[in-house]
């Protein structure tokens, strides 16, 4: 389990799109190093969903079903069932919830909630069991890529962009030189933003390849050895010089110096500066750029 | 192995009575952690997580060494029992339980131990999901091992065993509560302790306070927080208290848009409380509303008893008292982290006190015997979703750094300036140690309906990078960070818990995969060990009148002491 750092960079690469994943849960996990996360991502990758979706029903009584619940159910639970003109959302509902075929429904459905302004429905126990396999088809969860259909991310004001760009990043970037085109290379405008904000961070799948981190070792002899970083602690720092080998130097505070070439860091700086407009700003010039 | 050593195992297997269980004497569960071993979660009901264990200090630390070392074999497999097994193959008792019909395996996979380890008599008790193990706590041979067959649920970690006497008890991702004969690993019963159907899951370590079993649970759908008293020899329910309002009248019901969004709510308690035997107060910490990200009509208010400090009568089940450290929470930032109960002064008088350092990236102190607020301070150099904190002392947030749909930049990540990781408070030197992490991310609201989204859904989070991952130390009188270990790299990692001794140490896991003693005054660093990855928080116990060390590490446990 203790993996030799030979595959230190694409480590940080995995870890931070664990991360992100891992986000996607409330008790997140820490972004654990090496090791405990690759091992964790390929636990998970060949785990069944946590909560398995329902067995998929008979398509007649689906059919039978969506039609009862459009003139029955609509009005007051929506067409998606998440609730509409004072009926609440049906499928966090426990007692949707813990239905098999209606039986927990009908009850509801036949004698009405009379406190909570619901009605009696003069509807049968095989109609009841139709319109409760078309609210089991929904998918219950909270994070569910199908409703995800954002209007455009872009809407800040291109001219202030330009500006902005002009002053905080033309020291470094061209609109005619290196991002010349950098709408094009990169249509999708959220993608856009994010690569501008952090070349290659975030999922670490970017369109933009970053160089890596280098790190120059400064031995008690003068001596500089430089290399790609493969990692660093407190204890030890791992970098590849150009024949690819690796090499390791033990760290005891501050000997032998170590300095880190952060190829993002002018990025990373950045951040704490920014405010949400600047962000979407810039974005907007920059989609201008195709 | 040499034939002596193997002939002393079989001797120690066929002689369960000089290593097997021993059961937990109750009044070691009053006591201050230290020689009375690692009963219940934190060490001891304070949450210090401070040991008053001298034999290993600062003069001594830097010949620690490893004692024994043990893998850990999950699910059906068995296996042999790791580098402290048996002589001859699969001598390895692995006990079976379970509701489902048959159990796929495919939750499976080599466990990750986050668990607290439980130390009584001379053996550890450990746990990951679905998996229970008694370890001998001299040499790291497995006595048992414990397989649940799962039916699903969310298989995010488990965070430990309590113990009763002779009885242990762990939740399931698949919301069961089972309680072992901790001699055998056989099961006595298990309970159903949340509604699968309405996806719960369960991770959290009963907490043992008398005669009562404490559970929590977790939910990332829309369902209500609670927490359970259970009869330790029957599981039958004691009270339940809920963490939001559940009709009409309820206190708090007016912090929310609706019944039904209150009802929906979330604020569910997936880390144990603290105990406060003088007043018998159970404090803790409740999770995030829901829908987490997007603000439907019906959570309109701040949201009670979500992210709060709740006080709560053991006996009785009703709150005492709450302070909410994070009205109408946008983030899913829970602020579940473990409480700490400490006394010293405070503005020149004497207070019995709550310490937390929140998801969100601020710290608070209270007052435990009322909850009465007596600070706020931010932790976290990049937290930027507040505009400054309001008189209850109470951060404000600024709407525009919810999820919008062109993106917000916000720091803490979702992971949070902190989050399930133990901190630890020493007394000596009147600091409390936090696993940290400055991160920034963009966070975009996918979800657009006015209705809001369910659970964790209506927006993507996506990480730019981290500033810095911090070990950091707070001064609980002015708020204020004595002193900040920064982790070399630009990982992220945020390192794992801490344990602080007598001894002036601190113990933690740092973002490299060491586990590091420091010097708990100013962080200077005097011993380490690379184990490759920390997935827990250090503990010691005494045992033959060696001090030890334990960490786990994935699926493999290490512990140290001096020779």
């Amino acid at each position: 389990m203790l993996r030799k750092s030979r595959f230190g960079f694409t480590e940080v690469v995995l870890v931070l799109s664990l991360a992100v994943a891992a986000h996607m849960l409330a008790q997140a996990p820490p972004a654990a190093p090496q090791a405990g996360a690759r091992s964790a991502a390929r636990g998970r990758a060949a785990r069944p969903p946590a909560f398995p979706d329902r067995p998929p029903a008979d398509p007649a009584a689906l059919e039978r079903g969506k039609a009862l619940y459009g003139v029955q159910c609509n009005f007051c639970h929506g067409s998606d069932a998440r609730g509409g003109e004072g009926g609440p959302n049906l499928l966090r509902s426990d007692i949707v919830l813990n239905d098999k075929n209606g039986e927990k429904i009908a009850p509801v459905v036949q004698n009405g909630r009379v406190d909570a302004g619901m009605p009696k429905f003069d509807l049968t126990m095989a109609q009841i069991s139709d319109i409760a396999a078309y609210i089991h088809s929904f998918k219950v969860g909270g994070y569910d890529v199908s409703r995800m259909t954002p209007p455009s991310i872009v809407v800040g004001n291109a001219a202030s962009g330009e500006k902005y760009f002009t002053a905080h990043c033309g020291s470094c970037h061209s609109a005619t030189g290196d991002l010349k085109g950098i709408a094009s290379k990169i249509a999708d405008t959220r993608q856009l933003q994010q690569t501008w904000l952090m070349p290659g961070g975030g999922r670490g799948r970017g369109p933009i390849t970053v160089a890596p981190v280098t790190v120059t070792v400064t031995l008690p002899s003068g001596e500089k050895v430089n290399g790609r970083l493969i990692r660093i602690d407190d204890f030890i720092v791992t970098l590849s010089d150009t024949d690819g080998g690796q090499r390791s130097f033990a760290r005891s505070g501050d000997t032998p110096k170590v300095e880190l070439h952060d190829p993002v860091a002018a990025h990373r700086n950045l951040l704490p500066t920014y405010s949400d407009k600047d962000i979407h700003d810039v974005t907007a010039y920059l989609v201008t750029l195709k | 192995m040499t034939r002596t050593r193997t002939l002393l195992l079989w001797a120690a297997a066929l002689l369960p009575g000089i290593s097997a269980a021993q059961m937990l004497d109750p009044s070691l569960l009053m006591k201050p952690l230290g020689e009375g071993g690692w009963p219940t979660y934190s060490g001891d009901y304070s949450g210090k997580r401070y040991s008053n264990l001298t034999q290993l200090n600062q003069s001594n630390v830097k010949n620690l060494t490893l004692a024994w070392t043990v893998r850990l074999p999950a699910g059906l497999g068995g296996g042999g029992g790791g580098r402290g097994g048996f002589g001859f193959g699969n001598a390895l008792p692995t006990i079976v339980g379970g509701e489902a019909a048959e159990s796929s395996g495919a939750f499976g996979g080599p466990p990750n131990i986050r668990a607290s380890i439980l130390e009584v008599g001379g053996v550890l008790y450990l746990s990951s999901p679905d998996n229970a193990w008694a370890v001998d706590a001299r040499d790291g041979h497995i006595l048992w091992h414990y397989f649940w067959k799962t039916k699903g649920g969310t298989h995010i970690g488990n965070r430990g065993l309590g113990m009763w006497g002779n009885w242990l008890y762990m939740e399931t991702p698949d919301d069961y509560l089972i309680c072992l004969d901790a001699k055998t690993g056989k099961e006595r019963w298990h309970k159903e302790t949340a509604n699968f159907n309405q996806q719960y899951f369960s991770t959290m370590a009963p907490v043992v306070i008398g005669n009562h079993i404490i559970t929590g649970t977790g939910n990332d759908l829309d369902e209500p927080g609670y927490v359970q008293s259970r009869d330790p020899e029957t599981g039958d329910v004691q009270w339940t208290f809920y963490t939001v309002p559940m009709k009409k009248g309820d206190p708090g019901a007016d912090t929310w848009g609706s019944i039904d969004g209150a009802r929906h709510g979330a604020g569910n308690v997936w880390i144990p409380g603290s105990y406060d035997p003088e007043t018998h107060l159970y404090i803790f910490g409740t999770g995030n509303p829901s829908p987490a990200y997007t603000n439907p009509p019906s959570r309109n208010g701040d949201n009670l008893f979500t992210c709060s400090i709740v006080a709560i009568n053991v006996d009785t089940g009703k709150m005492a008292w709450y302070y909410q450290v994070n009205p109408h929470d946008t983030h899913d930032w829970d602020s579940t982290e473990a409480p700490i109960l400490m006394d010293g002064a405070f503005n020149g008088k004497s207070r019995k006190m709550v310490l937390h350092a929140d998801r969100n990236g601020y710290f608070y102190v209270l007052d435990r015997l009322t909850g009465e607020h007596l600070l706020t301070s931010k932790f976290s150099e990049t937290a930027n979703w507040a505009s400054g904190v309001n008189a209850k002392g109470q951060p404000m947030r600024i709407l525009a750094k919810d999820s919008t749909v062109p993106g917000s930049l916000v720091s803490p990540n979702n992971g949070g300036a902190t989050n399930w990781q133990p901190p630890s408070y020493s007394p000596d030197t009147g600091l409390m140690y936090v696993p940290t992490s400055d991160v920034y991310s963009m966070y975009y609201l996918t979800e657009t309906d006015p209705r809001g989204a369910m659970g964790l859904g209506g927006k993507d989070e996506e990480v730019l990078a981290s500033m810095g991952s911090y070990l950091r130390a707070i001064d609980y009188k002015t708020g204020k960070v004595v002193w900040a270990h920064r982790y070399p790299g630009f990982s992220g990692g945020v390192g794992n818990g801490m344990l602080t001794t007598a001894g002036k140490l601190l113990f933690a896991g740092d973002a490299g995969g060491n586990l590091v003693a420091y010097d708990a005054a100013n962080g200077n660093i005097l011993w380490h060990s690379r184990l490759g990855q920390v997935s827990n928080a250090p503990e010691t116990y005494m045992l033959d009148e060696n001090q030890y060390v334990l960490i786990a590490a994935g699926d493999t446990l290490f512990a140290f002491r001096l020779y």
